[in-house]
């Protein structure tokens, strides 16, 4: 192998490097700008105030019990989060990969819905189901642990069906059917042959979970109440509620040190556990159900999963028609709170969503190709271990997005943003701040598929003479295509869900479908309450339609 | 649509700053700058930085513009502490030219960090004399524009079924034969809720009042982070299946149930307790280096014009500090004044407000 590369001509492997350092550039100008330089613009303002490093607050909130007390529940509730998130996923995501099912496609879709949900929705939902007068209230679930984590499971199960799935779609199934005929019963033959090949892939999906459930920030506010909290509500008070900045940098410091470890020794624990094996781009993984037990198997579980992902849509649904079809009948007209009619929220919403995705999949993949370009000459000695350092380097930062506040995001923005290019209170600031949390993802999810691409096959285009395009468009691009699909979904739906810092920022456009149900439901009376129900329920629709669309362009057959 | 307007109205706002600047005499020539000085406001865009609760009718806006030549752009930034802190971590390059919704439990901090600039403004005579009194120390800065009282509500159908006297006031609410029917915010994340931790201070002073809550937390008081969760799905009447007949609201609440019944409800279902509620007032002014002050200054006095004042009530359920405000019909027969609200002294609330926060949370949430 490492003959075979130091063999390359040196123009070839010049040419690729100049390509891969212009594209390194888009991808590092957009997370310097828009994350970054904000980030660091608002730490600034809190820790050193009046150009004088200011360290009491760090040490102070350090030192303090109740920050101990909130960082270990904040460690704790995404720990278990993402252990009941794994759990249900991995089974769900294989089900859907690797069997060939009817309304597997919807289903997919549907796993998709609660991540778009505004959180405030589906807190009020789980609150509705597990609270005092619900019917589970005898439960005793709200407020506590519990009903959060089982609301981040709820939110995040895509995560790991999409992530893990893509990877397990490509996985050859003749590997799984040697061992089987080698004499393995199904489990082992999971763990010997399929486990290797998707660990990278749950490792990513799990480090992404993890990240979403320590900044969770609406659903441990309704569902933990005031008696719960993690260091994300805590920066939340403390820089709305008491202009705190110098405490408010010292949790961020905290809550972006957590994330660093996390991602730190998710990554190593990938690269030990990730085995590189034959993946096919266009084969058909799925098989039909096989004997009665594996039928009432599936069935069995499949329905668990539906009715836990029902339950809280069925809420929301039953709190729009609580007044039968008024709250969609009036979605025309203007609501002076909204300055728009609900209805044109929907528009407002696709519009920045389509920009958000486009961004992330263009600066997602451009990092993706870049880390694992980097990776790709790591045989080579020198150079090569220090490139492929700096693409580690490169990975973690892309992701920390997910892992950072976004309240300190939004006020970074404001202080940030307005030069050179005004783009504080532009249109433009919706679908950037969006795509900067899409991006971490985009580039998770399509990492693997690039890393499993054989690096034989671009080395010999290569030296045929194909441009590094040619090479990309050839070679990668048919092993990433379900990747790519599956990453600009997700890209797509963290769009429409818009959490995150642009719903700190002030605009003055009309406002996306979450920033209209949030007002709505703020206001008195329950005809706003309902049509605030009534758009979760479109956002809801809007959704599983762009999923399941997503989902046709991404593989014609119904795989991922 | 909004979305494919943006950039050209920022090059039409550039376009028009260099007509301005160099086209003076172009300008000049048009009727009404005739008469006006050098710096007139006729054709300036000036922001406005609100909170999302802010509405108003288009027609009432749009008079404005017809009267002044003034555009207003609207920036609704989250609730009032978010646009507030907001507002003063941005004071250097403000966002807007003018603010409306700082609330009289924040006046004290943004007047601290000097985010207003001093205007005089016109038609304050028209404002109600004691809320002129209680801000006349902060009169240059900023305007009372509107209020709300802050007050527990109560399920009057609940309490007729369950044949239970409500509450008459807030002291009963820690009588057992209202225990676990209760709900409030965390005055640490929530407006109504510190409103009413600063009433009972106002009233009984710090430690009585802690006592108080003591008794309160005590009693089953379940507190909620927020007012969509307290009303939403704690409160009875609210949209859920809430099991508490007694939520921390506003006075308002009853018209606004009937308003929003849509001609369903004649009676409203939520009753006020209007013992120990606690005065808001919002406030408007301009922008320490706004940049359009005089334009913005005309903007918050259109604020306070008959015009916007009777707009206001239906649109945000407050009341107009306007004595000569006509109220609406609804407004008139259904929304409940209390007769002695508490209106501590907004520098008070700005001197105590992170300590008895810590003292309530240590009490309500320890």
């Amino acid at each position: 192998m490492d003959l075979h590369r130091a063999r390359l001509s040196t123009p070839v492997a010049s040419r690729r490097a100049a390509a891969m350092v212009a594209a390194a550039c888009v991808p590092i100008v957009f997370i310097g700008w828009f994350f970054v330089w904000p980030l660091v613009a608002i730490l600034g303002r809190g820790l050193i105030p009046g150009g004088h490093v200011h360290l009491g607050p760090v040490l102070d909130v350090v030192s303090d019990g109740r920050l101990r007390h909130l960082a270990i529940f904040t460690l704790t509730q995404a720990a278990l989060s993402t252990v009941v998130t794994i759990a249900v996923g991995i089974p769900l995501a294989g089900v859907l990969a690797r069997r060939r099912l009817v309304g597997a496609r919807v289903m997919r879709g549907l796993v998709l819905v609660p991540f778009v949900l505004p959180t405030v929705v589906v807190a009020t939902a789980f609150a509705a189901l597990l609270g005092e007068g619900g019917p589970l209230g005898s439960w005793h679930l709200v407020p506590g642990p519990a009903a959060i984590i089982g609301a981040h499971a709820w939110f995040n199960l895509a995560v790991v069906v999409r992530v893990v799935g893509a990877r397990w779609a490509n996985i050859d199934p003749r590997l799984v059917e040697v061992a089987r005929v080698a004499g393995a019963k199904p489990m082992r033959a999971f763990r010997e042959a399929t486990l290797p090949l998707l660990a990278e892939s749950v490792m990513a999906a799990s480090a992404i979970v993890f990240l979403f459930c320590v900044t969770s920030f609406g659903v441990v506010l309704v569902l933990g109440g005031p008696r719960y909290g993690t260091l994300e509500t805590e920066i939340y008070r403390l820089t709305t509620q008491e202009l705190a900045f110098d405490r408010a940098s010292a949790l961020v410091l905290v809550q972006m040190l957590v994330v660093l470890v996390t991602l730190w020794v998710a990554s190593r624990a990938a690269r030990g556990a990730g085995e590189q094996g034959r993946l096919v781009a266009s084969r058909d993984a799925t098989r039909p159900l096989r004997g009665v037990r594996e039928r009432l198997g599936v069935a069995a579980f499949l329905g668990a999963v539906l009715v836990f992902l029902l339950a809280p849509i069925v809420v929301v649904v039953a709190r729009s028609l609580s007044g039968g079809l008024d709250a969609y009948r009036s979605m025309g007209t203007e609501v002076p709170v909204l300055a728009a009619s609900p209805a044109s929220t929907i528009g407002t919403s696709l519009r920045s969503a389509l920009v958000a995705t486009a961004l992330a999949v263009i600066v997602g993949g451009l990092a993706a190709a870049v880390v694992a370009g980097m990776g790709a000459v790591r045989g080579v000695r020198g150079a090569g271990a220090r490139r492929s350092r700096l693409g580690g380097a490169l990975e973690l930062v892309l992701l920390l997005p997910l892992g950072v506040s976004a309240v300190t995001i939004g006020f970074g923005f404001v202080i940030a943003l307005n030069r050179p290019v005004h783009l504080r209170s532009s249109w433009w600031l919706v679908p950037i701040a969006q795509a900067t949390v899409a991006v971490p993802f985009v580039m998770r999810t399509v990492l693997p598929a690039l890393r499993s691409v054989d690096a034989r096959q671009r080395d010999v285009a290569a030296v045929l003479g194909a441009r590094p395009a040619r090479v990309w468009r050839e070679v990668d691009f048919p092993v990433v295509r379900r990747a790519l699909a599956a990453a600009a979904t997700f890209a797509c739906a963290i769009s429409l869900g818009e959490f995150g810092a642009t719903a700190f920022v002030a605009r003055a456009d009309a406002p996306t479908m979450p920033i209209a149900i949030r007002r709505l439901l703020a206001r008195p009376g329950a005809t706003d309450h309902r049509t605030a129900f009534a758009l979760a329920a479109l956002l809801v629709v809007v959704t599983g339609v762009m999923a399941v669309a997503a989902d046709r362009l991404g593989d014609a057959r119904g795989g991922y | 649509m909004n979305t494919a307007a943006k950039p050209t109205t920022r090059i039409g706002i550039g376009a028009l700053v260099v007509a301005l600047l160099f086209g003076e005499a172009a300008c000049g020539s048009s009727a009404h700058s005739g008469a006006a000085p050098v710096t007139s406001t006729r054709g300036t865009t000036v922001t406005l930085l609100t909170h999302d609760a802010f509405a108003v009718s288009k027609s009432v806006l749009a008079a404005f513009t017809a009267d002044t030549g003034i555009k207003v752009k609207v920036l609704r930034q989250g609730d009032a502490g978010l646009m507030v802190n907001t507002a003063i971590t941005s004071r250097d390059d403000p966002q807007a030219d003018a603010i409306y919704g700082v609330d009289n439990t924040f006046l004290s901090r943004a007047l601290d960090h000097k985010l207003f600039d001093a205007r005089s403004f016109r038609g304050l005579d028209a404002l109600q004399p004691e809320a002129r009194a209680a801000f006349s120390a902060a009169a240059r800065y900023v305007v009372p524009v509107d209020f709300g009282d802050v007050c527990f509500n109560y399920d009057i159908a609940w309490f007729a079924k369950h044949k239970i006297s409500p509450p008459s006031t807030i002291g009963d609410l820690t009588k057992p034969a209202l225990r676990g029917l209760t709900v409030v915010e965390n005055a640490a994340t929530s407006s109504p809720g510190l409103a009413m931790v600063l009433s009972t201070i106002a009233r009984d002073g710090v430690d009585k009042a802690m006592e108080y809550w003591r008794a309160l937390v005590g009693n089953g008081v379940k507190i909620d982070d927020d007012w969509t969760s307290a009303y939403e799905t704690d409160f009875t009447d609210g949209g859920g299946n809430g099991t508490r007949p007694i939520v921390l609201s506003y006075a308002s609440s009853p018209p606004a149930d009937i308003v929003y019944s849509e001609g369903k409800k004649t009676t409203s279902d939520v009753g006020v307790l209007t013992d120990g509620c606690f005065r808001q007032y919002e406030f408007a002014g301009v922008l320490h280096g706004a940049s359009h002050p005089d334009a913005a200054q005309q903007l918050v006095e259109f604020l306070i014009s008959r015009r916007f004042q009777e707009d206001m009530p239906l649109q945000m359920f407050v009341f107009p500090t306007r004595t000569d405000a006509a109220l609406p019909e609804v407004f008139r027969r259904w929304a409940k004044v209390p007769a002695a609200p508490l209106l501590p002294d907004y520098r008070t609330i700005g001197a105590h407000r992170d300590e008895w926060i810590k003292r309530w949370t240590s009490i309500a949430l320890g």
